[in-house]
């Protein structure tokens, strides 16, 4: 029998960033996956990044994860998002061209010389107990391994949907794998229903470009990984058109041929991306919808309009398709559909993403519940380290929600569990100012250092930009300025007579580094994105500062595990209400049980007293 | 870490109660209002001082030093003399300091408990603790969510949610079709809530109120006997007795002192309709004083329901006893019928209210609404600044809605978002 330290099934974002991550550890990895030629690709919209999504990215690539460095490979047209507001609130997006991504998973995870691809599917798992020990795949082979991370999407009992045609399937061309979901059904986790929708693919080669506004790419590309140095494909422009009263009344004339509004679907779709049967009932005082038309690759003519998802028959989908600007004479290459899945009730798992009543088994991805490649990969993230260090029987990894948006994702997920397919949000972050995607790197890497999940490269890097940092920060810091000194270089400050340093003075909107530079000739020597970056750390301060209180309790409620053995039954003076609601959540830190609804600080203390009061006693 | 005060000391009228202040501020804070300290483990006697400079009261101040103190961080002990007014105007000052807030219930134990400092024997008293915590909010959201404050919090609520997420959505959703200058419909919610939460804060805030303690209103129908009652508690003739209904126009004030606690009772104009000018501004008052008492005496004719909803404190007296002879909850102003237990009813419930929650409540409150306010103003200062600063408004803004979280309740980022799913067609 083959064995692995882990295994990965699955090859999507989460598998691929899992394998990658356990691999970057020092585990022996194997990656099981239907094809390999389904290693990174990208089933719904061919984008990477956005707004909470792109920090996503960035703390990906911080700890050297896969995605950054390959949505850098293959963005065909790079934008950063909300450019005009402040930094911490703006998010690098790029839409990739399909093929390239795919070419560019596939040899990151080459690269990696302790994985394995294996080719096969998986339909059982290896029982030592109550713990999972390995894979059965089709054809009757068996792996072992430490840990097993399962990321399989939306194959679980998945269902397309186009009109009332139905068929199953994870996506359009592939197997569901029902054998595994009914090995799943016997661990008796909870399970739910999501759906999501994708538009129909149309031919560009079809569509009148011409009258339609066209979006270029930013001059300069904002990439995602901290190493990368340009834009690896040609940067192309997307076009945006609108849907009109005409496309409307097609769409309402014929809803109850929707998969949606015909009542074929149960699971509960996203909200921030409904169909546009969706849009046209509940908004139904808009007379237009902005559609992107999204080239899905440089030498593809595929594009994906964004914007219309459906689940209308193929007859109803040309008609509308074609009475919008542009699309005339459209050619659509492969109708729209919306797909139903299982998920499992994320509360199931800890914080490392292992199911806390089978060890051994990591989920990561879609199967949690959430949407979008970002999530999946930060959860394969999560799970990738955490597996390998299981495996050597180390402590866990925990992010935290203070120092990353992935600690408020799986966070979120672990205590809150979800209501629809959950997006990342900067409104999720409440600490948004100090975790921006600009400074991912100084919040990560140091951590993955230390974990040993970072390259020699990398590290090298990191450790030098950190060091130009300091000397940028202590050379700021050394000198203060009147603000009279001050107005001599153009920087309008209140006359209050108070020395500042020059940190101080770039914590002021307006002020740029170019200004402190013209009160201090000793500042002529930091390169340039190193100043861009302090200015960026200096407009935050102040707000962090006032932070600062806030994180440190956070910290150390993070910091009280609840241990395993914690009876919540024999708890005096806590109602039964609370107490089943501990007992049901199974909180893994005290972080945790304050999120529960009806918790009170009281109860808290109460139950901080009894874990210390249980640790003195095991000890004792 | 913040520094954290409260009373610590047994509740109510007492011949001393002592105020706890702990934490890193807490020599610096007491330094301020009491003077010099003594020594660590020393004691001082010290004059109280707000922070005009005004005197509130003499106190004997102990100083612990960290970590050899209850909580094992630098603590200071006032022990004042035990009268509610003075224990007001103390907790309302030392919540005037930055980085200096009111304890949460437990908190010093959990910060005891932290810090290796508490025997884990006394865990266990923990558990009464939070029962009794239960019992007290189980009250007070009670009684905020059924005055008519409970209306105003409501529509405080839904006007932050939405001036935030108003706001979010220009973040979140910016490549989508959202407005992309929110400031004018976010700046009238906030400024709106901000005239609301400063007329409240000059509410709790009114020096009488301190002084005069506890209202007591008498509510019922015209010419059912309130004021007779009145006068009969009042011991004097107070209010104007007369047999024609309407008599009272005005509320009429009268103080005395119950069981130790002062108390205004508050004699209103009999409810009813009436087409007499002056006698329905009457009316409105009694209403509204009546509602914002801090407890009801409905005075009722047999069979009568009450005029105005009561809360659960409430008393439901039957009036004219005289008349028919029946005992307590009849009484009567004239015959002086009930009257004795109706006082020790009172006081009871007054008590109840003294001891702390009722006043470290109201205290919670005024604080939490002025540290709301202060950032509500500055929210509307930034987002002059324009859109590049909407990140920092929205984070001054989730301060100011996290301070107010023990009225409005908690707001997190799902309310937000169901309202900016609610609001705008997103879905590129």
């Amino acid at each position: 029998m083959k064995h692995f330290d882990v295994i990965v099934i699955g090859g999507g974002h989460a598998g691929a960033d899992a394998a990658h991550a356990a691999a970057r550890m020092g585990a022996r990895t194997a990656l099981l996956t239907m094809s390999q030629s389904t290693i990174g690709v990208m089933s719904c919209n061919p984008a990477i990044g956005g707004l909470g999504k792109g920090h996503l990215v960035r703390e990906i690539d911080a700890l050297d994860g896969a995605m950054g460095r390959v949505a850098d490979a293959a963005g065909i047209q790079f934008r950063l998002l909300n450019r005009r507001k402040g930094p911490a609130v703006q998010g690098p997006r790029a839409q990739a061209d399909r093929k390239i991504y795919r070419k560019s998973m596939l040899s990151e995870i080459e690269s990696q010389p302790l994985i394995e691809i294996l080719e096969g599917e998986a339909t059982d798992f290896v029982m030592d107990g109550p713990r999972v020990a390995g894979v059965v795949t089709a054809e009757g082979v068996t792996l072992s391994a430490g840990a097993v991370i399962l990321t399989t999407g939306t194959f679980l009992r998945g269902i397309i949907h186009i009109g009332d045609v139905q068929k199953p399937g994870g996506r359009m061309g592939d197997n569901p794998s029902r054998k595994l979901a009914e090995r799943i059904d016997d661990f008796g986790l909870n399970l739910g229903r999501l759906k999501t929708g994708t538009p129909p693919r149309l031919d560009g080669r079809t569509i009148n470009w011409d009258g339609l506004e066209m979006q270029p790419a930013d001059d300069v590309p904002t990439l995602f990984s901290f190493l990368s140095k340009q834009a690896g494909s040609r940067q192309i422009s997307c076009g945006i058109t609108h849907t009109n009263e005409r496309t409307h009344e097609i769409i309402r004339a014929n809803l109850e041929r929707s998969a949606m509004y015909g009542g074929h679907i149960e699971g509960v779709g996203p909200r921030y991306c409904p169909s546009i049967e969706d849009k046209v009932v509940r908004f139904a005082e808009k007379t237009s919808h902005q559609i992107f038309l999204e080239p899905e690759g440089l030498d593809d003519p595929t594009i994906y309009p964004n914007g219309i998802s459906t689940s209308l028959p193929v007859s109803v989908q040309e008609d509308y398709v074609r009475s919008i600007a542009g699309l005339e004479n459209v050619k659509i290459m492969q109708p729209g559909y919306a797909i139903e899945y299982d998920y499992v009730d994320p509360r199931a798992l800890r914080q490392t993403l292992e199911l806390k009543c089978v060890p051994g088994l990591y989920l990561a991805g879609q199967i949690n519940g959430t949407t979008g490649y970002e999530e999946a990969a930060a959860q394969g993230l999560v799970a990738g380290l955490n597996a390998a260090l299981a495996v050597r029987e180390q402590d866990p990894f925990i992010f935290s929600r203070t120092n990353s948006y992935i600690g408020v994702m799986i966070d979120d997920l672990t205590s809150r569990g979800v209501t629809e397919p959950y997006r990342m949000f900067t409104s999720r972050a409440e600490f948004r100012l100090s975790l921006r995607a600009d400074n991912a790197d100084q919040r990560l890497t140091g951590l993955g250092i230390d974990l040993g999940c970072v390259s020699e490269e990398r590290k090298i890097f990191h450790e030098q930009k950190m060091e130009k940092l300091a000397v940028c920060r202590s050379l700021l810091e050394a000198k203060t300025f009147t603000p009279k000194e001050a107005g001599t270089v153009g920087i309008v400050i209140n006359t209050d007579g108070q020395r500042r340093t020059g940190f101080q003075l770039l914590s002021f909107p307006d002020v740029s580094f170019s200004h402190v530079r013209a009160l201090d000739s000793s500042l002529d020597s930091v390169e340039a994105d190193i100043a861009e970056q302090v200015t960026k750390d200096a407009l935050y301060a102040n707000y962090i500062k006032r932070q600062e209180n806030d994180v440190a309790l956070l910290r150390k409620d993070e910091g009280e595990r609840i241990p395993a053995w914690f009876e919540y039954r024999e708890i005096d003076g806590l109602s039964n209400e609370l107490k089943s609601k501990l007992l049901a959540a199974k909180p893994e830190t005290l972080s945790q049980a304050s999120r529960i609804d009806g918790m009170t600080p009281a109860a808290l203390t109460l139950l901080l007293a009894l874990i210390r009061k249980g640790q003195s006693k095991k000890s004792a | 870490m913040d520094t954290i005060f409260a009373q610590a000391s047994a509740l109510g009228r007492a011949g001393v109660s002592v105020v706890r202040i702990s934490g890193p501020l807490a020599h610096d804070v007491a330094t301020k209002m009491a003077g010099a300290l003594p020594v660590h483990r020393g004691s001082a006697l010290r004059m109280v001082k707000d922070r005009e400079g005004g005197f509130i009261d003499q106190a004997l101040v102990l100083r612990f030093d960290g970590p050899s103190s209850f909580t094992g961080e630098d603590v200071v002990e006032l022990h004042l003399h035990g009268s509610i007014a003075i224990m007001r105007r103390v907790l309302a000052e030392l919540g005037d300091f930055d980085g200096c807030r009111l304890a949460e219930p437990g908190e010093f134990t959990r910060r005891a408990l932290e810090n290796g400092r508490l025997d884990l024997v006394q865990v266990e008293g923990l558990a009464d603790l939070i029962e009794a915590e239960t019992e007290a909010q189980r009250k007070q959201a009670l009684r905020v969510l059924s005055g008519a404050l409970g209306s105003k919090i409501e529509g405080w609520r839904s006007g932050l949610i939405r001036a935030a997420a108003l706001l979010e959505a220009t973040i979140d959703f910016a490549d989508e079709d959202v407005p992309v200058d929110v400031s004018e419909e976010v700046r009238d919610l906030l400024s709106e809530i901000g005239i609301a939460l400063e007329y409240e804060i000059t509410g709790t805030k009114a020096a009488e109120r301190i002084r005069t303690g506890f209202e007591v209103a008498i509510v019922g129908a015209p010419n059912v006997g309130k004021s007779t009652l009145l006068n009969r508690l009042a011991g004097r003739e107070a209010a104007i007795t007369s047999s024609i209904a309407g008599t009272t126009r005005d509320v009429i004030e009268v103080r005395m002192d119950l069981g130790g606690l002062p108390v205004t009772l508050l004699d209103t104009a009999g409810i009813r309709e009436s087409s007499d000018a002056i006698e329905v501004l009457g009316v409105e008052l009694a209403y509204r004083r009546a509602a914002n008492a801090d407890l009801r005496l409905f005075l009722l004719d047999e069979g009568e329901s009450p005029p105005m909803e009561p809360l659960p404190d409430d008393l439901m007296l039957i009036s004219k006893a005289d008349l028919s002879g029946d005992g307590f909850p009849a009484v009567s102003g004239k015959s002086g019928a009930g009257i004795d237990q109706l006082l020790k009813e009172v006081e009871v419930r007054l008590s109840a209210l003294a001891s702390g929650a009722g006043l470290a409540t109201h205290e919670r409150h005024r604080i939490a609404m002025e540290v709301a306010n202060r950032s509500l103003i500055a929210v509307q200062a930034l987002l002059d600044e324009g859109p590049d600063r909407y990140d920092i408004a929205a984070a001054e803004l989730r301060l100011g809605i996290h301070a107010l979280e023990v009225l409005v309740g908690r707001i997190d980022a799902e309310n937000l978002l169901d309202e900016i799913f609610a609001s705008f067609c997103l879905g590129k």
